[in-house]
């Protein structure tokens, strides 16, 4: 790194530095406007011409989508903020489990049919949310599971089973064989070796595939908006569409609707940054 | 039964709930939708779904014009975005590969739109490009640069650059940090060894570093492929597909046609559509993949 470094002249290196410095701006500039303005009045939001440094934050904004204002009826954003909850949650540790196991079958087993079930289960992720969720919305709503909790749970478990299979497989190659072999040699049947031996080494790695599912249905709302009617099942993000739809768009409060979604994904986000890397690049490097 | 109980069939009974999942959530709606894009099936009238209409559906599709407008448009959209994404997440890691200090932290800050859902993003440009209280008419026209408000998301031409914007802001990162790890696993004597006969920086890279970078661009190109129609969410709140459909994409017409008119076998027809495209995609870049790990295995 060093030795190509010193090729580069001054006025070169810090061409460099700037295009870097330009980029993280872009990058970082729309997500923290829209956090600034969560923070803000809407007088300063709405002012012309453009109040550019904050005279002053509040917290009203959030009072306000709380419904604890009582100027302005709030949104149900507890009961989504709930709904969101119990569904993502419920939905990774249920595609946790399945996944470990396919992934670990895939990882340890050889079988009939087994490419063709890898690639059956890689392709049942490219058909596009959005196209599913018509005939979804069709099987659900003759068998009862529209608008509700479980509908969403079991829809999302099949986007996050694959992916998890994925990782997982990965994970378990990963752990050399001789250890759960060492184990049933002193007398471990398999399903102890794996519980005292593979499950810790592959914690860390499935750790992160838990996160990775618990954002992909926390952030998902191409089949949530659809699947989904009233309170009893709906999600933080069809709540922002919800809130677009009014007729005067009131930015402070999806502002601070918005910032209600990140912070979980970036406080996951930012704890998995090094495995998600890891994650996206393995399948560049080995395949 | 016996069967069930013999070593052979672990690997299966621990597939099984997985294969469960998959089946009852993708597969047997696939098989719906696949029977109902050749219904007359309207969601008002239950009974039209055993109404077979043939490929009526695909014939009156094929000849209206909204449709191939949507369908030309969101070819574009992939195309156009994935390329300039691909273009400038390879500049953006170049670039960052030559700077020493500070790597990690950049890297870090690189993934802040990764964390964003589509849904967000499309909210947060909506609101930047705003022609009343957004983000960039306020600059512009505090810098003297403009009068008059521009109105980003109504003007055909500016509401499809904002929505391409958008989704390259949303994904240039995934390349980036892709092609960055990529870049640091580049091996150093071929490339010394070049210097030393004399290539230069360009030669060096057209002929090194992206033949290395090769199987990094197809493989963030095919996981791209994969989820490139989260794209529909983040069109969905900043345009819906309007005004007037001059930001239409397959993905807002499907529902439109399927929710709003209720005609759910159109729009099954529209969604077997989209699904080929999806496909078609992802397959022609695991291939250009695939091939460019032979080529890598080969020349080593």
């Amino acid at each position: 790194m060093s030795a190509s470094l010193t090729m580069e002249k001054p006025w070169q290196r810090w061409l460099i530095r700037f295009g870097v410095f330009v980029a993280m701006v872009i990058l970082v500039v729309p997500g923290a406007w829209v956090v600034l303005t969560a923070f803000r009045p809407n007088i300063e939001i709405l002012a012309r011409p453009a109040v550019w440094i904050p005279h002053q934050l509040t917290l009203r904004n959030f009072q306000g989508i709380f419904g604890l204002l009582t100027t302005q009826p709030g949104l149900p954003v507890v009961q989504y903020f709930i709904n969101s909850l119990v569904i993502s949650v419920t939905s990774t540790v249920v595609a946790l489990a399945i996944g470990m196991m396919g992934g670990y079958a895939f990882a340890r087993y050889r079988f009939r049919g087994k490419g063709a079930l890898f690639l059956g289960f890689m392709l049942s992720r490219t058909v596009p949310g959005v196209a599913l969720s018509l005939p979804l919305f069709i099987v659900w709503a003759r068998i009862g599971l529209i608008d509700t909790e479980l509908g969403l749970i079991i829809v999302y478990l099949a986007i996050n089973v694959p992916f998890t299979i994925w990782l997982t497989d990965g994970f378990f190659r990963q752990i050399p064989v001789d250890l759960s072999e060492a184990a049933q040699i002193d007398g471990c049947t398999r399903w102890q070796a794996f519980w005292r031996v593979e499950f810790p080494l592959a914690r860390a790695g499935l750790a992160s595939a838990a996160i990775f599912a618990f954002l992909t249905s926390w952030n998902e709302f191409a089949l949530a908006s659809q699947l989904s009617r009233t309170t009893a099942s709906k999600t933080l993000p069809v709540g922002l569409l919800d809130f677009t739809a009014q007729f005067n768009v009131d930015w402070a409060g999806m502002s601070a609707l918005a910032v209600l979604i990140i912070i979980p994904a970036l406080v996951l986000t930012f704890v998995v940054q090094k495995q998600l890397i890891a994650g996206l690049t393995f399948g560049g490097v080995k395949g | 039964m016996k069967f069930l109980r013999s070593p052979r069939a672990t690997p299966y009974l621990l597939l099984l709930p997985a294969i469960v999942v998959i089946l009852a959530v993708v597969l047997v709606p696939l098989l719906v939708s696949f029977w109902t894009s050749f219904t007359g099936y309207t969601l008002t009238k239950p009974a039209t779904l055993f109404q077979f209409v043939g490929l009526r559906n695909y014939q009156r599709l094929l000849g209206n014009a909204d449709f191939w407008w949507a369908f030309a448009r969101t070819i574009m959209f992939i195309t156009i975005a994935l390329n300039l994404e691909l273009v400038l997440g390879l500049g953006l890691a170049l670039l960052i590969n030559k700077i020493t200090w500070g790597q990690r932290t950049l890297r870090t800050i690189m993934m802040f739109p990764m964390m964003f859902s589509p849904i967000l993003v499309g909210f947060q440009f909506k609101y930047l490009f705003n022609d009343a209280v957004g983000l960039v008419n306020n600059a512009l026209f505090d810098l003297g640069l403009i009068h008059e408000p521009i109105a980003w998301l109504v003007e055909a031409g500016l509401a499809n650059f904002s929505i391409i914007f958008a989704e390259m802001w949303m994904s240039t990162s995934v390349f980036a940090i892709l092609l960055l790890a990529g870049l640091m696993a580049l091996p150093k004597e071929p490339i010394e060894a070049a210097r030393v006969d004399g290539c230069n920086a360009w030669q060096v890279f057209r002929h090194i570093t992206l033949p290395f970078l090769m199987p990094f661009i197809y493989i963030a190109l095919t996981i791209r492929s994969l989820d490139v129609a989260r794209a529909y969410d983040m069109v969905k709140i900043m345009t819906n597909g309007g005004p007037a459909q001059r930001t239409e994409l397959l993905w807002t017409l499907m529902t439109r046609v399927g929710y709003q008119n209720s005609q759910m076998g159109m729009a099954n027809a529209m969604g077997y559509i989209s699904i080929i495209v999806s496909i078609a995609f992802t397959v022609f870049y695991y291939r250009k993949l695939t091939s460019a790990r032979a080529f890598m295995g080969g020349a080593q």
